[in-house]
């Protein structure tokens, strides 16, 4: 769940922590900010596009993506910001699977109304082919599943050929 | 009545089962190296069989058959609608309205797990590529406690291919459980893969990785050799270099001693000396005999008839 938060309003630059975490030079780098939707922060390097496929972003969204800005945090991080789409926390577990650092603000007429940071989900149907060639699941008529079976670093069991995938080999449909 | 540890449930993987089912189903599997009570009269097993096998497919037909019950299926895809391009599931499908239990398997990796989901009745995985065999697991289980009384805290070593050979894979992990030392002998085209590695290194179970049977103690208890393939080889040269290296005659397990059990899943082609079943620890066919025990307590089990 959310945490609740006092209203605060969106600043040019990255979420609401995110502008903090952006060294003032790059500053004027970043996009603009956003009216309505989703801002997601702490994403890692060169990963915005894949949570956008991850997501199902549609082509013709509005998005602004800033990559591999500075980040005390993280060393680099990637920035995305969909306007008019406000992300269910469902999708937002979803985004882990790519990011588990990755935070999350809902906005509504420039002003956060909340934040989010996302856990990863017990398992994963759907999302994420299996790198086994002998897998049931290269047979398009079957779904692959998966057991999140370790966070940091993330790990995860194919439910049908039980072969572990570690974060490096997790590759999205 | 002792709870059974199967009712209701399918043998897919053995992952699956802890310790104390794995114990309980080899406890059940003793009552049936006695006796062949008709407990499954009436029922039909229909065996799926995929791929070919010869004592996996047998033995369950011979198991069905001692139990008072029949058996259906096949044992090559080719005449059946898989070949024009049934899904898996729906094969599962048809086939429940015509038995009481299922045998699979399988090329696939995976394939028994989606088989099981697909139907409610009892699904059995009879091997699934180079994932699973948990029956061939159960039976070598079944057969180190005959021989060596036990099956915890024992000192095993795998010789041979550790990379595609499922058999090793189920038996490894779940010796792991059970308190067992291993060593992992094999030359490092075909070593244990990582991922069952790190397995081990997270269960806290005592491995060594070597490519010489050489470096196996004298107090090891258990020898489990396994066949080098040779369609697993592109270099010819290599497959003849490796084959011959990995080859255990009398002279190479003397040092072991007579308390030695030597295993293998069969079948074998020359990585066994003929001698050595003169050894009185050979167990290969009373392995490939006692599957029909276990698999006549994994079908009683699962139809709820034990």
């Amino acid at each position: 769940m959310g945490r609740g938060i006092a209203p605060k309003r969106e600043r040019a630059g990255a979420g609401d922590d995110g502008a903090a975490d952006v060294k003032p030079a790059n500053a004027k780098m970043q996009v603009s900010a956003l009216r309505s939707g989703t801002v997601i922060d702490h994403l890692g390097p060169s990963t915005a596009f894949k949570a956008m496929k991850i997501l199902g972003v549609a082509a013709d969204a509005t998005v602004l993506i800033g990559a591999n800005l500075d980040s005390s945090k993280l060393g680099k991080k990637d920035i995305l910001k969909i306007e008019g789409r406000e992300l269910t926390e469902a999708e937002m577990n979803k985004v882990a699977l790519l990011s588990p650092q990755a935070t999350f603000s809902v906005i509504r007429d420039f002003v956060v109304v909340k934040k989010f940071r996302p856990t990863l989900p017990d398992q994963v149907e759907g999302l994420i082919r299996c790198v086994n060639p002998a897998c049931v699941t290269q047979d398009p008529r079957v779904t692959g599943r998966f057991h999140v079976v370790g966070k940091e670093p993330l790990k995860l069991r194919c439910h049908f050929c039980e072969r572990s995938l570690k974060e490096s080999e997790v590759e999205f449909l | 009545m002792k709870k059974n540890p199967l009712l209701g449930r399918d043998v897919i993987s053995m992952r699956d089962f802890g310790p104390e089912e794995v114990r309980a189903i080899l406890d059940r599997c003793r009552g049936f190296a006695k006796s062949s009570k008709p407990l499954l009269q009436g029922k039909v097993l229909a065996n799926l069989f995929f791929e070919p096998s010869t004592r996996t497919r047998l033995s369950f037909d011979s198991a069905m058959k001692r139990l008072g019950g029949a058996t259906i299926g096949f044992s090559d895809s080719v005449s059946t609608s898989i070949s024009k391009g049934e899904s898996l599931w729906d094969t599962i499908r048809v086939a429940e309205g015509y038995c009481d239990i299922i045998v699979i398997r399988h090329p696939a990796e995976g394939s028994a797990r989606l088989a099981a989901e697909a139907t409610g009745l009892p699904v059995i995985n009879g091997g699934d590529g180079s994932n699973q065999h948990p029956t061939q697991t159960l039976l070598d289980l079944y057969t180190l406690q005959q021989r060596t009384g036990r099956i915890e805290e024992l000192k095993v070593a795998f010789v041979g291919d550790l990379k595609y050979g499922r058999t090793v894979h189920s038996l490894i992990r779940t010796l792991s459980h059970f308190g067992a030392k291993l060593w992992l002998v094999s030359p490092s085209a075909l070593r244990l893969p990582d991922d069952f590695l790190d397995d081990l290194r997270e269960a806290g179970t005592e491995h060594h990785v070597v490519e010489d049977l050489a470096a196996v103690p004298d107090d090891v208890e258990v020898l489990y050799l396994t066949r080098i393939q040779k369609e697993r080889f592109v270099d010819a040269i290599e497959y003849e270099r490796v084959r011959n290296a990995y080859q255990v005659a009398p002279d190479n397990v003397a040092r072991f001693g007579q308390k030695l059990t030597l295993m293998h899943p069969l079948p074998r082609v020359n990585e066994v000396h003929p001698a050595l079943d003169r050894h009185p620890g050979a167990a290969w066919f009373d392995q490939a005999h006692n599957g029909v025990v276990v698999r006549q307590a994994l079908l009683a089990l699962c139809l709820g008839a034990a």
